[in-house]
């Protein structure tokens, strides 16, 4: 060897393999506005559509007249459900087993909804035309507050339902009633609660709010008459769910369906389901024979496509006096809207809500969600969590606090006290999960003792005597976050969306001098797939990250895959990444055991290739190896390099963490600021930590906004009153406060590379801790909970109930 | 949020401008800075069918010295009032409230002109104008007028302009040297409208207050000159008693919407905060 010979080090560093802070190579293009989204694809001849909508929550369409907007220049169709019912494609299915109307049949059911779709030779011409449509309504009345709509006098929404006494998930109790799910043992549950030395009991609500990504939901629609072949460039998180779904409802071959994801500004669950923009943008291609574009702008996005939240839950805790927690109850009243369009795996009509018991060792638990309908928005999707883990995380991280305050008991403590302890893993919850692994009170104490948490208490208490003084107007909270996700849908034998099953999947192809492709079921919205996958294969096959090229999102090129979302991509296609790349390795060493003329069993890989163990010199690169892949393999091996890996997971994984947020809130105008936000994340084996970071940094910011202020909200009547970004709360970077992150490592035991996923993390326990801070702030006045959002006008609203402000 | 079709003049002279709009009649409009206008067309709550650009006209932009008056420009931007020297020496309040419009994209095209011309409640501008004792030149086929930024504002979206009409420029008395301002907006977030905001420009003598003017945005249909509140806080040190009375003096002229800032009573609560805080924070710069 002489000095030129790289050292280990420099080796296994020019893998840039996991473990590195790789820079993000997407974001080359991203940066330099050289990305191609949905809206940049321009095809010859191509139109435009765009959507009537109804300005009613809830009316009879009498009459639609589109003669004046036929006569507008440049209109060339008015589609409507009567056009859509030639094709029978008036209704559609929807993820969650229900049924969505594309175009308003006989009546609409929120404001907004869809009445006619519009075609035209350019955008503006097709709003033109909107404008002249003349739709004839006879208002009905609304529907607004989810706890009316099991009234008996409430009014019938669903009229396609009458009679149905049951529905995809089992009896409806109520013509507006969806579903019951029920998970645990009530026997037990009850039994504990009668024995309680201590009891809370609180109505906890998750506002609606919604995705927002920057991008909104869009598609170009393309049918080839000739060949008969549908092309769809769409905002897809899922694109192969989506070939399959068209396949299934517009009854085409689906070879002949051609599903393209570019790239995408932004998900957040927002674009997983099926919209009727795109089964009209689909219908006016097959219509005109032209291909069709239809792009949502920011009212349609905020108030048509995808809310997310808008659980009711009411939550009660059982415990010992001392502080150990004995039981609980929870019981969710669901608002889905008009229709369940929820996007959860099919067999979970409230998503993994029974992940309730979050971090804590529940004895026993029963969990009861009612879904409902309401004359607003369908939706329901998993905005940027894990379906339905941030509405749980919050339930139970609030509920904890309420606990603590009940028993005066430090917030820090009581959790202690509860946690599931390192040796119970893996841990069976009390509604049916196996956590996989966890170590709860290290997290924690380091989260204590990095922020000096006794000083901050010890802050706070001398700062409520002044308070009470009158010597300040400012008072003060610390908002704990301790939360259990649970992310990774998910195994075969409770996951599937539509009978599909959950599984994930990678295809590698080595070239000949060392590079390669790599194709995934999944779909980046912005996570930095390119970057990290990459990684992955490189220290699994000793290639540099920068010769992997990742690609994602063509349905004719990528393995089947359930696509981007509650944090899955990592737990799921990261695993079939690792395990592809494990089969590529595996004929390697065939290869290299031929070439080096040894038995495969006395070679090792080494960083980069592999060796003969205890003849260091005898080596054999991973790029001779891909060369030799292609002309000199052992005789009666085939050719070439190249793996698939269907990975259907064991468990799901569960990462955790511990935040802390600091908040000093001025009582005379409900101003407040975050002094100070710590986050520990536990997302087991850490890929990419600069883009762990920009994730947690990510979600965070819209913890923030959705705690203090952003929520879809409709008045008594049904408007919708949150229509823009005027007043949909979209922090900018100057409201956002500064983010302090930190980390444990504990992998999971059963994924490949031990990674459990960390996306969506930020936002599943960023919430709880902005809430728990500002009802933290108020609990010394005397109140136990104050509902979400904190914006300013609210928070000086908790004040002056309490009396502090006259 | 497309808007409908218009014809796009851009005449470079004021007289040319007052021409095409008498021609054109109603439904003509003055583009300015086009951020409050052109929002409003894309939502089609304004179609215009004939937009009249004001850019081409040099005499429409500019900020110079006219005795003891600061002579505005009305196409001079929100942005170029923040560069401008003159304005931070002899009007600090003029820079600090602009630099609470917006964001610096909003600011690097809207202009002073369409702030006041607007009529929005909404808008920082037009208060402060009264605050300070401006006046608004307008020109229009009838010749031209000036009209004082406190006669101006008769409802939301009404003003004092007749058809045809344009602002050329707004002018604004140099407050005493010594005086004292502030500017107090609450808003929730970068680039909103005030939930609710109190302009203050007073000089001290003596320790008291000697003169006083207040002005009130987005808290009523108009923005607001709050004289009484202003009587409040003359002759006094600004003591707390004096400050509750001149905040109680402003709420009793405010007459709020309920919106996503919040409701009424809200709103006014804090608009007598941000007079009071205004006030206290003047006092404090005085000389
Ligand atoms: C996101 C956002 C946030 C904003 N936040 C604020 C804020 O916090 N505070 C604030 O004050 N403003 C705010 N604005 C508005 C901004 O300051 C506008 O620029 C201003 O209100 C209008 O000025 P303009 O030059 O853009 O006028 P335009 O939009 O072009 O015109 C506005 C109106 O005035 C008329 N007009 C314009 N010039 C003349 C003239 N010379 N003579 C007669 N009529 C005329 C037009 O016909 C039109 O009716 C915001 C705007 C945006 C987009």
């Amino acid at each position: 060897m002489n000095d030129m010979t790289p050292t280990r080090e420099q080796r296994s560093a020019a893998l840039e393999g996991m473990g590195c802070k790789r820079k993000r190579v997407e974001d080359i293009r991203f940066t330099q506005g050289k990305g191609n989204y949905v809206d940049d694809v321009k095809l010859p001849g191509m139109l435009h559509g765009d959507f009537v909508r109804s300005p009613h929550p809830h009316a009879r369409v009498k009459k639609i007249d589109d003669s004046e907007a036929l006569k507008v220049p440049g209109v060339l169709a008015v589609i409507t459900a009567e056009t859509l019912k030639t094709v029978n494609l008036a209704w559609m299915p929807t993820l969650a087993g229900d049924v969505q109307m594309v175009l308003a049949d006989g009546k609409v059911l929120f404001q907004n909804q869809e009445v006619a779709f519009v075609v035209a030779t350019d955008r503006y011409a097709a709003d033109d035309g909107i404008n002249k449509v003349i739709v004839e309504y006879e208002p009905l009345p609304p529907l607004v507050d989810p706890f009316k709509s099991m009234d008996p006098d409430a009014p019938v929404l669903r009229e396609d339902l009458a009679g149905k006494t049951s529905g995809a998930h089992g009896p409806r109790k109520h013509h507006n009633h969806i579903f019951e799910w029920t998970v645990g043992d009530k026997e037990l549950t009850d039994a504990a609660f009668n024995k309680a030395d201590v009891k809370i009991k609180e109505m906890i609500a998750y506002h609606r709010t919604h995705p927002s990504p920057l991008e909104t939901c869009q598609c170009v629609c393309s049918f080839d008459k000739i060949k008969g072949e549908l092309t769809i460039y769409g905002t897809f998180q899922a694109p192969h769910v989506i070939r399959t779904v068209v396949a299934l409802i517009a009854k085409l071959p689906e070879q002949k369906i051609h599903v393209i994801a570019p790239d995408i500004g932004g998900g957040f669950g927002n674009k997983v389901g099926a919209y009727p923009g795109y089964i009209c943008a689909a219908v006016a291609s097959i219509v005109t024979g032209k291909p069709v574009k239809w792009v949502e702008d920011r009212i349609e996005n905020l108030t048509a496509t995808s809310f997310a939240r808008d659980y009711h839950m009411t939550t009660e805790i059982a415990a010992t006096k001392d502080g150990k927690v004995t039981g609980l109850r929870v019981h969710v009243l669901a608002d889905h809207g008009a229709f369940d369009a929820c996007a959860d795996p099919s067999k979970w009509p409230a998503g993994f809500f029974n992940i309730v018991t979050g971090s804590y060792d529940f004895p026993t638990a029963h969990l009861a969600v009612d879904g409902v309908y309401t004359n607003k928005a369908p939706g329901g999707v998993a905005y940027r969590c894990s379906f339905r883990v941030t509405e749980a995380a919050y339930c139970i991280e609030r509920a904890m606090d309420i606990l603590a305050q009940k028993l005066n008991m430090d917030p820090a403590e009581l959790r202690l006290k509860n946690f599931i302890k390192p040796e119970q893993f893996p841990y069976h919850s009390a509604l049916g999960w196996e956590y996989d692994s966890g170590d709860y009170h290290t997290a924690m104490r380091k989260m204590m003792e990095t922020t000096g948490y006794a000083a901050l208490r010890k802050e706070q208490a001398e700062k409520r005597e002044a308070f009470k003084r009158g010597e300040t107007r400012e008072i003060m909270g610390l908002g704990i976050s301790f939360f259990t996700e649970i992310v990774g849908a998910g195994p075969s034998k409770n996951c599937d969306i539509l009978g599909i099953a959950m599984f994930d999947s990678c295809e590698i192809r080595m070239h000949p001098t060392g590079a390669g492709i790599a194709r995934m079921g999944t779909k980046s919205q912005g996570q930095g797939h390119e970057t990290t996958w990459a990684q992955i294969i490189a220290t699994e096959i000793g290639i540099p990250a920068d010769n992997i090229m990742v690609e994602e999102g063509n349905t004719d090129t990528a393995p089947y895959g359930l696509g981007t979302y509650g944090s899955r991509s990592t737990p799921v296609a990261g695993a079939a990444i690792a395990m592809a790349a494990r089969k590529i390795k595996a004929k390697a060493q065939m290869i290299a055991a031929y070439k080096l003329e040894v038995h495969e069993d006395d070679l090792e890989f080494d960083i980069d290739g592999f060796r003969v163990k205890g003849l260091p010199e005898k080596f054999m690169s991973m790029k001779d190896i891909c060369w030799a892949a292609y002309n000199s393999v052992p005789p009666g091996m085939e050719p070439g390099l190249e793996a698939v890996s269907y990975y259907d997971p064991p468990n799901m994984t569960y990462p955790f963490g511990a935040y802390l947020c600091v908040m000093d809130i001025d009582v005379d105008t409900g101003v407040y600021k975050v002094r100070r936000f710590y986050a520990l994340d536990d997302c087991g084996t850490r890929i990419n930590p600069m883009i762990i970071e920009g994730q947690v940094h990510g979600g965070l910011t819209e913890a923030f906004a959705i705690a203090m202020g952003q929520e879809i909200r409709y008045d008594e009547t049904g408007n919708v009153v949150t229509g823009s970004f005027m007043d949909f709360f979209m922090p900018t970077a100057v409201e956002t406060p500064h983010w302090e992150t930190d980390f444990t490592v504990t992998p999971s035991p059963h994924h490949p590379i031990g990674a459990k996923g960390v996306g969506e993390s930020p936002n599943v326990g960023g919430v709880p801790a902005f809430s728990n801070a500002v009802n933290d702030a108020f609990s010394f006045l005397g109140s136990t909970h104050i509902q979400m959002p904190h914006d300013f006008w609210r928070n000086w609203k908790a004040a002056k109930d309490l009396g502090a402000v006259v | 949020m497309i808007p409908g079709s218009f014809s796009y003049h851009r005449p470079a002279s004021v007289a040319d401008a007052v021409k095409l709009l008498s021609d054109l009649g109603e439904d003509a409009r003055p583009l300015a800075g086009g951020h409050s206008l052109v929002p409003m067309m894309k939502l089609r709550l304004a179609t215009p069918a004939h937009l009249v650009d004001l850019h081409g006209i040099a005499a429409l932009k500019g900020i110079r010295r006219d005795g003891s008056n600061l002579v505005i420009g009305a196409m001079t931007t929100q942005h170029e009032l923040l560069a401008s020297g003159d304005v931070a020496t002899t009007m600090p309040i003029l820079h600090e409230a602009a630099l609470l419009i917006a964001d610096p994209q909003v600011r690097y095209r809207g202009t002073i002109g369409g702030n006041v011309a607007n009529g929005d409640p909404g808008n920082d501008m037009p208060a402060l104008m009264m605050t300070l004792g401006a006046s608004y030149r307008l020109e229009g086929p009838g010749g031209t007028r000036d009209v004082a930024a406190a006669d101006f504002y008769q409802g939301a979206y009404f003003t004092a302009l007749e058809p045809g009409e344009i602002l050329t420029s707004v002018s604004v008395p140099v407050p005493a040297a010594g005086h004292g301002y502030a500017y107090e907006k609450l808003k929730r977030k970068v680039g909103d409208y005030a939930t609710a905001a109190a302009a203050v420009v007073l000089t001290m003598s003596g320790g008291k207050v000697a003169t006083c003017s207040i002005g009130l945005t987005n808290v009523h249909e108009t923005p607001l000159l709050a004289v009484d509140a202003a009587k409040a806080a003359i002759g006094t040190s600004l003591d707390a008693a004096t400050l509750k009375k001149a905040a109680a003096a402003a709420e009793a002229i405010m007459a709020p919407a309920a919106d996503a800032r919040g409701p009424v009573e809200y709103r006014k609560h804090v608009g007598g905060i941000m007079v009071a805080r205004a006030l206290q924070r003047a006092a404090a710069v005085a000389k």
